[in-house]
């Protein structure tokens, strides 16, 4: 009988304080361990998709929004840029390469996404079927929304109006799925992919409907702006003038372009310059805040657990000691009641600790799965190797609460608890 | 094979005890007898290494046992001396062999299975085995901690006042285990009490005032 089976028949005696002391381990633990987890991937998806962007340039406004919009696709755009001065900022000798974006569309909440093969060399996209959009109204279609949306090659969809609803549907044309890519594991997975003609063409023949709709009602008043509009469209230079896009995606074409650039565009032009790594900062120092406020939380919860290990292994001692003495009748040393009940401490920290890891998997994969927000998808089938400072972290906790205890034990003189009786 | 020489002890209250020297052979039973308060347990924790005297020394076998580091008397008491307390104190969370099984790997000795049957057969409780102490009477524990006491087959079996906390039928009945167990084991005896239903069991008495 090794001291390892009477420690572990000691918590057994107790199933409802050892299950106590688990459980709370377990809670602080699950907490950090989501927390770390949600954390480490929601910033690795930052990473990853602003990888190789070194610079947003778009309609003035929060360059937070701007980067929001045009990087990770989840809020709205800040506006509209003319297609002129944007193509004037691609041909600028500072940048490698210009990704343009237009961004207006949605299907079913995916969005719809105006640009050029740049696209395509920028996240280095490949296709799983099909081939990439070349024509107007072709489109290529991230491998989640594939599987979601069921569409396959050659099928037709809708576009509505807008980043989200489906109230205002084009219907004047659809689009064809031209191709399908694989999986990346970036915003590509969850976007639509076609050409920037194709957007606009969907809203020039919209804004005429609505033109048309209300100079049928009040003709008086808008016949002004209708005048002026048609004058633009016999000149076919303005009406290219006309034209716009959301934001262009920038690479530098060498590093002295970062001090340079984003002077040029925020001074000389009425587009603003926003930079991924900066907002990305930005942003997860206000994430930040909360996450901090949640680990004061986590942490709390696993010293209480610490002192309810230590109560529970102190009080169990005074009950015990008498058992204990006789232990060292029977033969056991000093070091052997020490070692006892240290592994009574830590066998209660250390299943704690494991249960609340693996809590703290199952319930992320269990928010991962109830998810609405396709772009920040979080999975608990991951492992750190951080984990590992949490499984020391519990360890630690132990050896804390059960520290003094075993001392005691260690300490206890025999002849006079035998003595008392 | 048992001498204990010019003992002396100091409480902690500053009062001084000294006992007059004993000396045992091999298998002979003893009766120490004293009232409540006149040394019988601290005499009995020096006899078996608990406590260290301020002065003399105690001599088992040729051991000289508060030479020993407290290591190696740990282990020297869990394989020479067999205690039985006054009351059976036996470990709540293990089950009846299982609480006899740390006796044998306590004192460094490997699990012997068939000897811990022996035991509880020969003490009239094997049936008890896998059963747990809360489930026991008190006459029954007081025979496991007998048989703890024996397990690893001890020179010398010391009982504190074995039979104070019991009736007359088991008071009689533990006294006969321990005088059968000693003879069975060919340990020396030694039972501290002073309870009178005892003494005529004995020839030996080493008398404390």
């Amino acid at each position: 009988m090794s001291p390892l089976k009477i420690s572990w028949k000691s918590l057994w005696s107790k199933p409802l304080s050892s299950a106590l002391n688990i459980m709370l381990i377990a809670f602080g633990t699950g907490i950090l361990t989501i927390l770390l987890l949600a954390s480490t991937q929601i910033g690795d998806k930052l990473d990853k998709n602003s990888k190789d962007i070194d610079l947003v340039v778009g309609a003035k406004g929060s360059p937070l929004q701007l980067i929001l919009s045009s990087i990770y696709y989840i809020d709205f755009p800040t506006g509209n840029i003319p297609l002129k001065e944007a193509m004037e900022l691609a041909n600028s000798p500072f940048v490698k390469r210009a990704v343009p974006l237009a961004l207006g569309d949605n299907h079913n909440g995916i969005r719809i996404v105006g640009t050029d093969s740049n696209f395509v060399s920028l996240y280095q996209l490949k296709t799983k079927e099909g081939k990439f959009w070349s024509g107007d109204f072709e489109a290529t279609i991230g491998a989640t929304v594939a599987k979601n949306e069921r569409l396959k090659i050659g099928d037709t969809f809708y576009g509505a109006h807008g980043l989200s609803g489906s109230s205002d549907i084009h219907k004047n044309h659809g689009y064809v799925v031209s191709g399908i890519l694989e999986l990346q594991g970036n915003v590509a997975d969850n976007l639509i992919l076609t050409n920037i003609a194709s957007v606009w063409k969907m809203h020039e023949e919209h804004e005429e409907d609505h033109e048309h709709q209300v100079t049928d009602g009040t003709e008086e008043e808008h016949d002004h702006e209708k005048h002026s509009h048609e004058g633009h469209q016999h000149e076919t230079p303005e009406a290219e003038e006309k034209k716009e896009l959301t934001a262009l995606l920038i690479q530098y074409r060498s590093p002295m372009s970062v001090a340079m650039f984003p002077r040029l565009v925020n001074e000389t032009t009425n587009m603003q310059a926003a930079s991924p790594a900066q907002e990305s900062t930005r942003l997860f120092s206000l994430i930040g805040v909360g996450v901090d406020t949640l680990q004061w939380f986590a942490l709390l919860i696993m010293f209480i657990a610490a002192i309810s290990v230590f109560v529970n292994l102190y009080n169990s001692l005074k009950e015990r000691k008498y058992d204990l003495a006789i232990m060292r009748t029977l033969g056991a040393s000093r070091t052997k009641l020490f070692g006892i009940i240290m592994a009574e401490g830590l066998m209660l920290t250390i299943a704690g600790t494991l249960l609340g890891i693996l809590l703290g998997h199952m319930i992320l994969e269990f928010i991962g799965s109830n998810q609405e927000s396709s772009q920040a998808q979080l999975s608990g089938f991951v492992l750190l190797f951080d984990e590992i400072y949490l499984f020391a972290g519990g360890l630690a906790i132990g050896i804390f609460a059960s520290i003094i205890p075993a001392v005691q034990a260690y300490r206890s003189n025999i002849s006079s608890i035998l003595a008392k009786n | 094979m048992i001498s204990v020489k010019s003992v002396s002890h100091h409480y902690s209250g500053g009062q001084q005890i000294a006992f007059e020297d004993w000396q045992i052979e091999k298998g002979e039973q003893w009766l120490l007898l004293g009232n409540s308060g006149s040394g019988k347990t601290t005499l009995l924790h020096i006899l078996t290494g608990i406590l260290k005297p301020e002065h003399g020394t105690v001599n088992i076998d040729g051991t000289a046992v508060y030479n020993l580091s407290s290591k190696e008397l740990d282990r020297f008491r869990g394989q020479n001396i067999g205690i039985v307390f006054q009351r059976p104190h036996l470990i709540k969370s293990l089950s009846i062999s299982e609480n006899l099984a740390i006796a044998q790997s306590f004192a460094g000795l490997p699990a012997d299975l068939n000897r811990i049957d022996e035991v509880l057969t020969s003490l009239g409780i094997a049936d008890k085995k896998d059963a747990y102490p809360e489930e026991l009477s008190q006459g029954q524990l007081q025979r496991v901690s007998i048989g703890r006491a024996v397990i690893n087959k001890p020179a010398l079996l010391i009982a504190d006042e074995p039979t104070s906390s019991l009736d007359d039928k088991n008071a009689t009945a533990v006294l006969n285990l321990l005088l059968q167990q000693s003879q069975l084991n060919q340990a020396t005896l030694i039972v501290a009490t002073h309870d009178k239903r005892v003494k005529d069991a004995f020839t030996n008495t080493y008398q404390l005032t």
